[in-house]
């Protein structure tokens, strides 16, 4: 069967914008249940987590390379940088390990 | 009205470190949407569409397969799944009375970065400063799709390499921070990368999709979390 580039086009986009507008559409109000306005709370934290590691060590050249981003984007974050620091930072952390050992 | 323009400063200045990140990731992306056989038109289309990394991936993936219209459809929920849960997070960040066109605007760029600059923002949520990031993202994860569709391989791979990992540089500032203050999320924090590696590694598990793991361990973890250590009062950093 032949399909058409543009409506797999159109179905990914409408697909992944339902996803991302109807919680924020219809949850107009503060959400009071306790546990459940917790569980939001530590969402963000959770979900950036689990996607930085153990993936940030594949994202580069060679694992040591992401795995001293990782060491000195921690460092860095810990000590206060600010988000466009840490960003910087990581690169060329990753850019000059790799010009050495690669 | 002045406030909103500060916002929106703000946004397009946290915004530049994710567009620049963007455009590489999305440079690969691209690279992926020529093998699936787009032309850089409808590669850039579906970019600025869907402002989605895995879920960009999937449907190119799935292009170049033939594969069917449902298939698409289910494989771009799973896969995106985890916009539902940073969606209703940021719906709790927003003043209640914010109108629908702002909610539809932000609505439109719900990535993982971009969610993760606005939800850590003090106190409540203003638009514009979605919009000052969207206004960098948006076109850095667009033209990224289509330079790495026309041009393939031109930039030095050192750099590629280099570049994609600024993301995850990103994502350290915005969770590290709060969990030097917190000892709960500092747990919660480990807790996630040590679960997360496991994943990766053990046997059955570690085949599912990278977008079905990260929202299998968040609603785990976050729920255990809340549970073991509801957050009481009504902190503004949600």
């Amino acid at each position: 069967m032949q399909h058409n580039t543009y409506i797999y086009i159109f179905i990914m986009a409408a697909v992944t914008l339902l996803i991302r507008v109807l919680p924020l559409t219809l949850i107009r109000k503060r959400i009071t249940n306790i546990t459940l306005r917790s569980f939001l709370y530590y969402v963000p934290y959770v979900t950036l987590a689990v996607m930085t590691f153990p993936a940030i060590l594949e994202a580069t050249g060679s694992i040591w390379s992401g795995l001293a981003a990782l060491v000195a984007g921690c460092l860095l974050a810990f000590f206060g940088v600010s988000l466009f620091g840490v960003a910087v930072c990581s690169c060329v952390v990753v850019f000059v390990i790799e010009l050495i050992i690669l | 009205m002045s406030e909103n323009k500060s916002w929106y400063k703000k946004g397009l200045r946290d915004g530049i470190p994710i567009a620049l990140g963007y455009f590489a990731v999305a440079f690969t992306l691209g690279i992926a949407a020529s093998k699936a056989g787009l032309s850089a038109f409808e590669a850039g289309l579906a970019a600025a569409l869907t402002n989605a990394s895995a879920g960009g991936y999937a449907g190119f993936t799935l292009i170049a397969a033939s594969a069917g219209y449902i298939e698409m459809a289910l494989t771009e929920l799973i896969v995106n799944a985890r916009y539902l849960l940073m969606s209703c997070a940021l719906s709790q960040k927003l003043a209640p009375e914010t109108p629908l066109i702002h909610r539809l605007l932000i609505a439109f760029d719900v990535t993982d970065e971009i969610f993760g600059i606005s939800v850590s923002v003090t106190g409540t949520l203003n638009p514009f400063y979605n919009y000052g990031a969207m206004t960098v993202a948006i076109p850095g994860w667009t033209l990224g799709t289509v330079f790495g569709v026309i041009t393939g391989n031109i930039l030095p791979v050192s750099l590629v390499s280099a570049l994609g990992v600024g993301l995850y540089g990103m994502f350290l500032a915005i969770i590290i921070p709060p969990a030097r203050k917190n000892k709960v999320i500092a747990a919660v924090v480990t807790i996630s990368m040590a679960m997360s590696f496991a994943f990766s590694k053990l046997p059955v598990i570690s085949e599912l999709s990278s977008g079905i793991r990260v929202i299998i361990l968040t609603v785990v973890i976050s729920l255990a979390a809340a549970l073991l250590f509801p957050v009481k009062e009504d902190t503004d950093a949600a």
